[in-house]
């Protein structure tokens, strides 16, 4: 077996498992921002009231965040001491400053945003909420650029024991791949949290409970899940479709299940790669919208998989094909739910659709599934590497760890998480139920 | 260039002792200090608006020894790696019992936290201090610059080493011992009732016990790693941290018997401190101790780091941690004074 396997799923588990919630504190926080700058503005509780709900749900997310993301640190030490001693020069800069600038800026005001109410008033606790945005997002500028890093090493220069060193700090830190990965990424957290809010006001609607506030969740989360969800298909998406068919064609190749090179490239509606045949069975094409997305006109030539030598393809090609196609297609339906959402709420009517609430309260776990599987195909389009084109995966490991140890430590995550995720079940239904009622008291 | 960040990483990661420090001891002493809920609920308001900035300056640490020598991190996270994974394991269950114990209004789920809590809480401390244990007697690196060590072999400290001998459990022992203390004597400063009066008896008896200690590990040092007392002399900042360390616990005794709780929490910080201080200099350059033999030890020299990467380093270094300390200073004066128990839905 590959040596690097237990190390590789070690790591998909945890930072899939961890990923289930940033993706939410992100765009809650800039969500529970705007319903503090309402609150702010127009006065009265009830925004307020509504704010202190969400503060709720983000603060019990946000110690799950916390404490899966502990793990993620270290194990760049622990489990890839490889990647660590070659590239540790760099990435380590965008690592520490994630500690020093964000996540002391998140960790010293959350306790004032869901603590502190009494103590600094309405303004302060509005700058609360403002920090937090700030910190939250902030943290993911950094950890977005790390990953930019190994996507598309910029600013680098090979240091004298073949590892390598930062040559232009700025270069990194503004790495172009990364501010496209990083707008795609915050627009993706964003479509999770205004789906979250939205269901939980379908919810309240259909239940005929809480009925002022399940109209103020629903306006909230179906204007700004409009917007993201457009946002994460253009420009984002788009730009970022780009950037990989320039600096990653076999990545692309792989994406779309395309074997063969050709111009008039087709995307792949629906399909069953079969690497074996070279060939996707059952195809659902559409002739020319590959070439016209990738590089804007329909008769461009689109590189296949037969261009490029099948030691340097992605080793997962079926599975990267998957997880590109389930993120493209429920992107796709998004943008139709809340289109047709936004409509019924411009007109007044959504309160009163039971069926499009009873379609956006069930719509809620799909974008989580989008988020994962965009990871999975930035992660598995970059293998065999992990630093695209310099370092290899299979070399970048801790040499000495074995794999007994490795499954140990695997088995150990995969029961903690397990305990972690049926408390937080447990914690979020309570909520729930309690519902957004005035006061911040609750049992 | 690599003195100056040998110098910051020491410094921060004495940040982290005496600031997690407080709410590791706090958590661990819990139980005996705070015998029902309200009492709990107010240890849990003294540790719970901090616990999680002072964490950070783990991971803060962590990160500048990434990007300053990645081959220290390199061979010392996946050298250690089954400790490595029992810390982390503490620290998500520590949270987690500190986070959620006070969302159910239910005894046995507190209950079941508390114990949590203090069992993680307790745990911490003996593997940091084992760590530095490791770092003082030495590991197994080869020529490539890495090591494998299981968690225990014959509990001896000699070849083929383990990660607990009697020598790391002895200094994770003390290290329980003054995080314990220093614990007390943060709950002494800003609890008050019952509570501080518990915690100012415990944190006397703590000191006298670390102070007992102290000669005794020194000892074991110098039979494990002659070579770090041998530094000494010529080493002043050793003997700064020495002396504050001493003046440190003197202070803490002197001034728990006096009544003057912050007194004595500056004491037991000063101990921390300057006994950090004072070994990071008598080990200076050496970030990881070869067994067999000084050449093929990690230094702050052969650590990974450049110069042009540390100067870059030190340039978002000089503006990001002010900037902490700023946010932790705000924090301590949002929440200063003495802490109560929150209402029931209202706080840890």
């Amino acid at each position: 077996m590959d040596p690097a396997f237990w190390h590789r799923l070690q790591f998909a588990f945890t930072i899939t498992y961890h990923y289930l919630f940033p993706q939410l504190t992100m765009g809650l926080a800039a969500l529970i921002l705007v319903m503090k700058t309402l609150g702010l503005r127009r006065g009265g509780d009830a925004w307020n009231d509504a704010a202190r709900f969400w503060i709720r749900i983000f603060g019990i997310n946000f110690a799950m965040g916390v404490v899966t993301g502990i793990p993620m640190e270290f194990q760049f030490g622990t489990n890839w001491g490889g990647l660590s001693r070659y590239a540790g020069n760099v990435i380590g800069h965008t690592l520490a400053i994630e500690g020093l600038f964000a996540f002391f800026l998140e960790s010293s005001f959350l306790a004032v945003l869901v603590w502190g109410e009494s103590r600094v008033g309405r303004v302060g606790h509005w700058f609360a909420s403002l920090a937090l945005f700030a910190g939250s997002w902030l943290s993911g500028y950094f950890i977005v650029m790390t990953n930019a890093f190994l996507q598309r090493p910029v600013g680098y220069a090979a240091g004298p024991d073949g590892s390598l060193v930062l040559a232009d700090f700025w270069a990194f830190l503004l790495n172009p791949w990364g501010i496209a990965q990083y707008a795609h990424t915050m627009m993706g957290t964003l479509v999770t949290a205004s789906f979250v809010v939205a269901a939980l006001g379908a919810f309240y609607a259909l239940r005929s409970i809480h009925v002022d506030h399940a109209r103020r969740f629903l306006a909230v989360g179906v204007t700004a899940g409009l917007l993201s969800s457009g946002a994460v298909a253009w420009p984002t998406g788009d730009h970022q479709a780009k950037l990989v068919a320039a600096h990653q064609p076999i990545a692309l190749a792989a994406m779309e299940g395309r074997f063969e090179s050709g111009p008039y490239a087709a995307i792949t509606i629906i399909g069953q790669p079969n690497r074996a045949a070279r060939r996707i069975d059952n195809p659902l094409q559409v002739p020319g919208v590959l070439s016209f997305l990738a590089f804007g006109a329909f008769h461009t030539d689109v590189p296949g998989l037969d261009r490029f030598p099948e030691h340097l393809w992605p080793d997962n090609v079926e599975l990267l094909y998957y997880a590109f196609h389930i993120m493209v297609g429920l992107g796709t339906i998004f943008i139709a739910v809340m289109a047709l959402a936004a409509v019924l709420l411009a007109r007044g009517r959504l309160a009163r659709s039971r069926a499009m609430l009873w379609v956006l309260m069930l719509a809620f776990p799909f974008p989580y599934i989008a988020n994962t599987a965009g990871w999975l195909t930035a992660e598995l389009g970059r293998q065999p590497w992990v630093v695209y084109g310099l370092l290899r995966t299979r070399d970048a490991t801790s040499p000495l760890v074995h794999p007994g140890s490795a499954l140990f430590t695997l088995i150990g995550f995969a029961g903690l998480y397990l305990v972690l995720g049926l408390l937080f079940v447990f914690l979020i239904q309570r909520e729930i139920a309690h519902g957004p009622r005035g006061g911040a008291t609750h049992g | 260039m690599a003195e100056l960040w040998y110098a910051i990483l020491a410094v921060m990661l004495a940040l982290y002792v005496v600031l997690d420090g407080y709410d590791l001891g706090a958590g661990a002493l819990h139980l005996a200090v705070a015998r029902n809920d309200p009492e709990r609920r107010t240890v849990l308001a003294a540790i719970g608006p901090f616990w999680d900035a002072n964490e950070v300056w783990l991971l803060a640490s962590g990160g500048v020894l990434f990007v300053a020598f990645p081959r220290a991190l390199a061979a010392g996270l996946s050298g250690f790696y089954l400790a490595i994974f029992l810390v982390i394991w503490c620290l998500v269950l520590r949270a987690v019992a500190i986070e959620f114990r006070s969302h159910v209004a239910e005894p046995l789920w507190r209950n079941f936290w508390d114990v949590v809590l203090a069992g993680a809480s307790g745990l911490l401390p003996v593997l940091f201090g084992a760590a530095f244990g490791n770092l003082i007697r030495g590991v197994p690196l080869g020529r490539e610059g890495w090591f494998e060590l299981t968690l225990f072999t014959s509990f001896l400290p000699r070849e083929p080493v383990g990660i607990l001998d009697w020598y790391t459990v002895l200094a994770g022992v003390f290290a329980l011992v003054a995080l314990l203390g220093h614990g007390a004597a943060f709950l002494t400063w800003r609890t008050e009732g019952p509570v501080q009066e518990r915690s100012r008896r415990l944190a006397f008896v703590l000191y006298v016990v670390l102070a007992v200690l102290w000669p005794l590990v020194t000892l074991a040092t110098h039979a494990v790693n002659p070579s770090l007392l041998a530094a000494l002399p010529g080493r002043p900042l050793g003997w700064l941290g020495l002396a504050l360390a001493l003046g440190g616990v003197v202070g803490a005794l002197v001034a728990t018997r006096r009544g003057r709780p912050l007194a004595a929490f500056l004491g037991s910080s000063a101990f921390i401190a300057g006994m950090l201080i004072a070994t990071a200099a008598c080990l200076f350059p050496v970030l990881l101790r070869a067994t067999s033999g000084p050449a093929w030890s990690i230094t702050a020299f052969n650590g990974g780091s450049t110069t042009s990467g540390l100067r870059t380093a030190l340039g978002w270094w000089v503006v990001g941690f002010p900037v902490a300390l700023l946010y932790f200073v705000i924090l301590f004066r949002i929440h200063r004074g003495k802490a109560r128990a929150a209402a029931e839905g209202e706080g840890y």
